[in-house]
Order: C-alpha cells, then structure tokens, then sequence
C-alpha cells in the first residue's frame, strides 16, 4: 500500500512536468497550429534562467587569502558576492539561497520575449507551410538554442537547490497511519506539483473567464469568422504563444533543484510531451493535463522492480504502449475534437 | 592563317590524363607503404577522437585538453616538459616522435558508437591519423577499437571501464590504461566491508548498456564474497532523466545499502534524486542506508554538488595523489603543474589517462624504431613503466590491459575550494586487483593478431 501511494505520489509529480510542457505544446498547436518542437527548448531556457539569476547573485570581487594556497601552490583567491557586500552577509547569502524561487520573476519576462522574438522572428513565417517543414524548423531551432546553451554553460548538469527551508521531506506515512520513515516525500516535489496545479488552473481561468480569453477560444473554434468580425486575432495569438512560452520557462525554472539543468534537458522531456499531446487529444487542453498525470503515474508504476521482474523492460516503453493502446481505442486521443489534424 | 586545335573536349580528356599520370606515383607509393598511413614526411598525424557533444562532452573537452597538452610536450613547443621529465623511459626528448613533428586532428564521437566509428574512419582515410585515441565511454571504445584492428591502426583507449573492453571484446591493436568494472569490485568490497559492515543487503540501479552489466556483476560478485546480499538488480535506461520511481521502491525492499552504477548526467540525477527523497539520512535494519557509486570523477562530482559528500567510490586516478600519499605517485604533479598553468583547472582523470595514451604510445614507437602498429604491440607488450602518476604500472601483454593501483574515494564533507571535492580513503595495491586473463568476467574474448592493414 505504502508503495502504491509512493508510486502516484511519483506519477503526479513527473505528470505535472508532463502536464505543463504539454499545455503550453496544445496552446501553440491549438492556436497557431504550429507543431512546435522548440518547445522542449523554452523549458530548458526557463532551467538556465534559474542558473543565470544565480550566477548573476553570486558575481563576486576577487581578494587574495595569504594564508591558504589553491591547487597549484599559489595564494588562494577568494570569492566574495557583491550582494553579500552590499546588503549585509546574511540577506546576500538568503538572496542567492532562494535564487530558484526569485527566478520564478526573473524569467517571466525573459521567456515572454523568447517567446515573441521566436514567433515573429521565425515561426510566423512558417504558418501556411506544411506541418513537416514546421516540425524541421522548430527541431533545427532546438538543437541551436541548445548548442548555444551548451557554449556558454558547459555540458555538465549545474546544481542548483532549493532554498534549505524545502530540502528533506515530508512524512506521509505518520499522517495516515503508517509508521515514520515508511512514505518520505520530498517537500520541493510536493511544491512543484503545487506549483504546477497553480499554473495549469491560472491558464485555464485566464482562458475561461477573460475577454481575452474569450476571443482566443473564439479564435481556436473558427479563426476566419473572429478575422472578420475585425478582430486582430494574429496579435492575441502571438501573445498566446509568448504565455505558452512562460508556462514552459517557469516549469523548467521550478524543475532545477529536482534534476541539476543540462542543455539538453529538453529534448527529454519534449518526445514524451508529445507523446502526452497526441493521447490527450492534438488541440485539447484539458486532455493534455489528463493525459499528462495518466501517463507521469503509469510510467511509475511499470518501474517498479516486481513489474520490470514479470515484463523486462516494460519501463522504457509503457508510454508507448499505452499511446498505441489509446490510440487503437479512440483515435482522436482522450479529448480529441473532430477536424484536429484531419483532412 | 593559324588554327588552333583546342577543343573543350580536348582540354577536358588532356587534363584528365595528365591527371591520372600525376596521380599515378602516390597510387603506387601507397601501395608500397608498409602499414596503414607510414608518415613519409616530416610530420605525423595522431587522431582524438573525443565527445565534444552529448552527455560526456564535459569529460572529452578536457581530455582533448590533455592532449594538446601532450602534443606540446612531444613537440617540445610548451611551458615545460609535464611528465616527460618524471617517465622512467627516457626514449621520447621533446623533438617530437622519430624526429617527426607530431600533429593532431581531432573528431567527435558524440557519445555513440555509429558516429564515433564514422569519425574514426574519417581521421584514418582521409587525414592520415597513424593513431586514434580518445573516447568516454566503453560503447565507443568497443566499436572504434574494432575499426581500428580492421583499418591496421593503434587505438589507445581514453576513459572506458567496462571489462570487455580488454575482455569478450579485446583487440590486438587495442591498448587501455584505464581501469577497469573488476578491479573497482575487488578495490571497494574490502572498503565497503570495513566501513559498513560484512552483512549488508544491496539494491542496484543499473545503466543499461555494457558497463553497466559488467561493473555491477564486478561488483556484486566481490561483495557477495565479503558477505554482502544482493536484494534487487534493476536496469535503468540510459539518459533516464528523473530516476524517483526507480528510487522510491528501494527503501521498503529490505536493503540497507543502494549501488548507483550510472556515470555522467544519470548518475548526477540518479544520486540527487536518492538524495532528495531521503536515502541519505534513512534508517533501514536498524542501520543507516548508504549509497555507493562504483564509479566516481571531479566532473560529475561537481555537476552533483553537495549530494556527493560522504558517498564511497573509485578512481584511476587523482591531482591530489603525490601530494597526499607520497612519492610513489610521481608525475602526477608534474602533470598537474603543466595542466593547471595552461588551462586553470586541475586535470580530470579523463584527461589523465589520455595524456598518458598519447605519451605511452609516442615511447612504444620511439623504442620500437617504427610505427608500424605491430613494432608498437611488440614494444607495449608487457611493458614496466612509472612516472606517470599510478606508480610502478604494467601493460599485460595477454590482454593489452595496465594493471596498476587503485583509488578508493570519498566525496569530501568540508571541500577546502571549488575543485576540492573528493577526498583519498585508500590505495588498493595492483595485487589486490589483479586477475588471470582467463578470468570470467573476461571471457569469450580473443586478442588476435596485431594488424598492420595496407
């Protein structure tokens, strides 16, 4: 039992990543029917804006320590951040401490303009082409914005932790029951999911109860009739497609003191958010969310070393299974609307 | 009147004939070169073939560092001599190798085993590479030692520790320096038992590709003999990503001890995550649960910060090993003068073990006379070195293994700086880690004979 509730615990926290890229890929596609492969990219961006705030607070002026030597002999230089120079040594070491929360409001801004200059400056272009040659520029897109990644920040995985008041874990099994130390979960993984939740409900409120709002759905249902009724709809879209970029930049910024950011992070995660896409329904928002937390919590349990022990392997392809399965079942996906990617 | 009897056609065939004729004495030097790519001018060609893409790209960027740095010292173009001055063998002078100037050129291997092949075949045929070196994992190391056996070149194997790399799949052409699955077995079990105990249960999380079987096979097989238990052995897929729900069964399993056998980004992630859910400070059979990571290095060391303080593996080598065990490990400062005045940082056992191929091959050639790969077999064939920073090394000549101490580490709980992150727990002895050629783990494979190609 302790190990089942383990095991959703597991699926609703890897779902949320699922859940999250997946909702930002469904409003690009659903939108501006792009299929958007750079999307995998913006989640890693939203990684390194985490890892540039804090290397930005831990900028330091350089003294030289007599009394200690570095590694080849010579007198050691130490470190010391500006911020903790400036606003007192033990604000500066808070600040750079919660660089990863305060990245949340450093990288909004920075993912919006990613967002837009990546829209303008390349995809709108791309519009009436077809959805392969989409899916080459997006994916060439990708892999440069990693390359470039990788130039400046080196390929290893760069820690960056959660502030000290979120390490350790909670104990699960006390609350219902159970002895302590049976069902530890970590604190930061039940922020993200929290985390998570918020988003996907801020997104679903902004699109369900703005006029904004109101004229994108109007926009998805029938594009033509919103143009002639002399909407600018390509501008709200634009804006959708900057939003859908922030959704995957917090995601990625939240995600770094689960898994240490690397530059190709995103890739990852992008072929399973498609994956997620395509079950939940190409074009359905509250289908890739479903589909997201279904997929995040089978792909636990077919880990399990009992499962992995009666179908080896069985781990590295459940979500392609089941995405075969579903779709054999229903081909439009869990939520899938008629005319999506049909001719 | 004059007529001229050019015609497009007539220049074409003229040039396409005389062409021929100027290619036609290399077609028949080639023919008559006595092994693949014989350097006939003043320079020769070494290939390193490195990741400088995908997840080991880190360690490839500062192996290729150590090869240039190497390069330099044959060519006696750098700072200073690095380890040319601390080798017992005194064959190589710094005026590169048999008078010739040693130049490089270098490839990608990506960190698969197609396109490392690819841009072996590439450093071969087309700039000449008389030897091809480099690589961070034992995939790579497998299938380009292969190639090289068939194209009649040296490889000198970079950072690869799976066994068949000098086991199932030895070459006669294939040379490592690096150690290897069973000796970080039989060099950890004696430890591990010391420091927690001869009656632990293990759970292994397993990289599924060929270092990944035969490291936790090593080292299963030598702590079963100190008494441990195997409770559960799990493959991982490689580049997991998020290994929680491999990680949140492990404690209810009954084991007290969880053996990561993952290296790079995966093991980076696989120790963050056991550390996130709290493996670290658990209680399991009345004891506190451990983890063990089979395989260490400072790279991945820093990328998992401060998860990795406390947690036992081993290395090949380490910067700090003159310094802190003494004098029977000459050359590694040396080494780490040269390196940390070029480049900043200390060197990497990567980069070690690289810099020592790419010297070790540039004596076998000078003692030899030649390069040609079977006077260079002969000459690295049960081959007694040191200076190169692991002490007193042979190269077995059943196996083309080197056969050396062991380091045991740990990762450090008060790092003095930011390259200070393990800490040496112990030397295991070269005896402690050797094994017949026949040994199990080894077996199936079969060195041949060396091939000169051409």
């Amino acid at each position: 039992m302790d190990a089942i509730f383990l095991q959703i615990l597991n699926g609703l926290d890897k779902g949320s990543a699922y859940a999250l890229i997946a909702l930002g890929l469904t409003l690009i596609f659903g939108t501006l029917g792009v299929v958007n492969f750079a999307h995998g990219a913006l989640f890693m961006l939203g990684a390194f804006c985490a890892v540039t705030l804090n290397r930005i607070l831990t900028i330091s002026s350089t003294s030289i320590d007599p009394t200690r030597t570095d590694f080849l002999g010579n007198p050691m230089q130490v470190q010391t951040p500006y911020v903790e120079k400036w606003f007192g040594t033990e604000f500066g070491a808070s600040l750079i401490e919660w660089s990863v929360p305060l990245a949340i409001l450093f990288s909004i801004p920075i993912m919006a303009f990613v967002g837009l200059a990546m829209e303008r400056g390349l995809i709108k272009h791309f519009y009436k082409r077809p959805h392969a040659d989409q899916i080459l520029v997006t994916f060439g897109l990708a892999i440069v914005i990693q390359e470039i990644v990788k130039y400046f920040y080196g390929a290893n995985p760069i820690p960056t932790p959660a502030p000290d008041v979120f390490k350790g874990s909670f104990d699960f099994g006390v609350l219902i029951g159970y002895e302590a130390n049976t069902i530890l979960y970590p604190y930061w993984r039940l922020i993200y999911f929290s985390f998570a939740a918020a988003v996907i409900c801020a997104v679903f409120a902004f699109l369900q109860f703005t006029t904004f709002g109101m004229v994108v759905r109007a926009g998805m249902a029938d594009r033509e009739t919103v143009g002639l009724l002399g909407i600018d709809i390509d501008r709200r879209f634009t804006i959708m497609f900057a939003i859908a970029a922030v959704v995957a930049g917090l995601a990625g910024v939240m995600y770094t003191p689960i898994l240490s950011p690397n530059y190709h992070m995103g890739m990852d995660f992008l072929v399973l958010s498609f994956v997620v896409v395509v079950v939940g329904g190409m074009g359905s928002l509250p289908g890739a969310v479903a589909a997201g937390f279904l997929l995040g919590i089978l792909e636990s349990f077919a880990s399990k070393a009992e499962v992995i022990a009666i179908l080896p392997g069985i781990n590295q392809v459940i979500i392609y299974v089941i995405a075969i399965f579903i779709l054999l079942m229903r081909p439009r996906g869990l939520m899938g609307r008629k005319g999506v990617m049909e001719t | 009147m004059s007529k001229t009897d050019f015609t497009r056609r007539g220049v074409l065939k003229t040039g396409a004939v005389a062409g021929g004729a100027m290619a036609l004495p290399t077609i028949f030097t080639s023919k008559a070169r006595a092994f693949t790519n014989e350097p006939t001018g003043a320079n020769v060609t070494f290939g390193f073939n490195v990741p400088q893409s995908g997840p080991y790209a880190e360690e490839g960027a500062d192996q290729l560092k150590a090869y240039q740095l190497a390069v330099e010292h044959l060519n006696g173009t750098g700072a200073d001599n690095g380890m040319l001055d601390t080798f017992s063998s005194k064959a190589l002078t710094g005026q590169g190798v048999l008078g010739k100037k040693v130049e490089y050129v270098s490839g990608d291997t990506q960190t698969k085993s197609d396109a490392a092949r690819a841009s072996a075949r590439s450093m071969i045929e087309k700039d000449g590479a008389v030897m091809v070196t480099g690589g961070s994992s034992s995939g790579v190391a497998v299938a380009v030692q292969a190639l090289c056996q068939e194209a009649g070149v040296i490889f000198m194997s970079g950072l690869t520790h799976a066994n068949d790399t000098t086991g199932k799949d030895k070459r006669a052409n294939g040379f490592r320096h690096f150690f290897n699955s069973y000796m970080s077995g039989a060099a950890l079990a004696p430890v591990l038992a010391k420091a927690y105990g001869t009656d632990r249960n293990a759970y292994y999380l397993t990289a599924d590709y060929n270092w990944g079987y035969t490291t936790e096979q090593a080292v299963r097989e030598a702590t079963e003999a100190a008494g441990w238990n195997t409770v559960a052995t799990v493959l991982t897929p490689l580049g997991a990503g998020d290994f929680s729900s491999y990680i949140t069964p492990v404690l209810g399993s009954g084991a007290d001890v969880l053996v990561l056998v993952h290296y790079g980004g995966d093991m980076v992630n696989s120790l963050t995550n056991a550390v996130q859910f709290g493996l670290r400070n658990a209680q399991a059979n009345g004891r506190n649960f451990e983890i063990v990571v089979p395989l260490f290095s400072e790279l991945m060391a820093q990328g998992a910060g401060e998860n990795i303080k406390g947690i036992i593996g081993s290395q090949n080598w380490d910067w700090k090993l003159e310094n802190q065990i003494g004098a029977k490990y000459v050359g590694t400062n040396a080494f780490v003068q040269s390196f940390g005045n070029k480049y900043g940082t200390p060197p990497s056992q990567s980069a070690q073990t690289g810099y020592v191929q790419a010297l070790l091959y540039a004596d076998a050639v000078e003692r030899a006379g030649s390069f040609n790969p079977c006077a260079v077999v002969e000459a690295l064939k049960d081959f007694d070195f040191d200076g190169l920073g692991n002490g007193p090394t042979t190269y077995r000549g059943a196996d083309h293994q080197c056969f050396k101490d062991v380091v045991v580490v740990r990762g450090k709980e008060n790092p003095d700086d930011e390259f200070d992150l393990v800490e040496i727990v112990e030397l295991t002895p070269v005896e402690q880690v050797t094994y017949a050629p026949d040994h199990p783990q080894f077996a199936g494979g079969n060195l041949g004979t060396c091939n000169p190609g051409v």
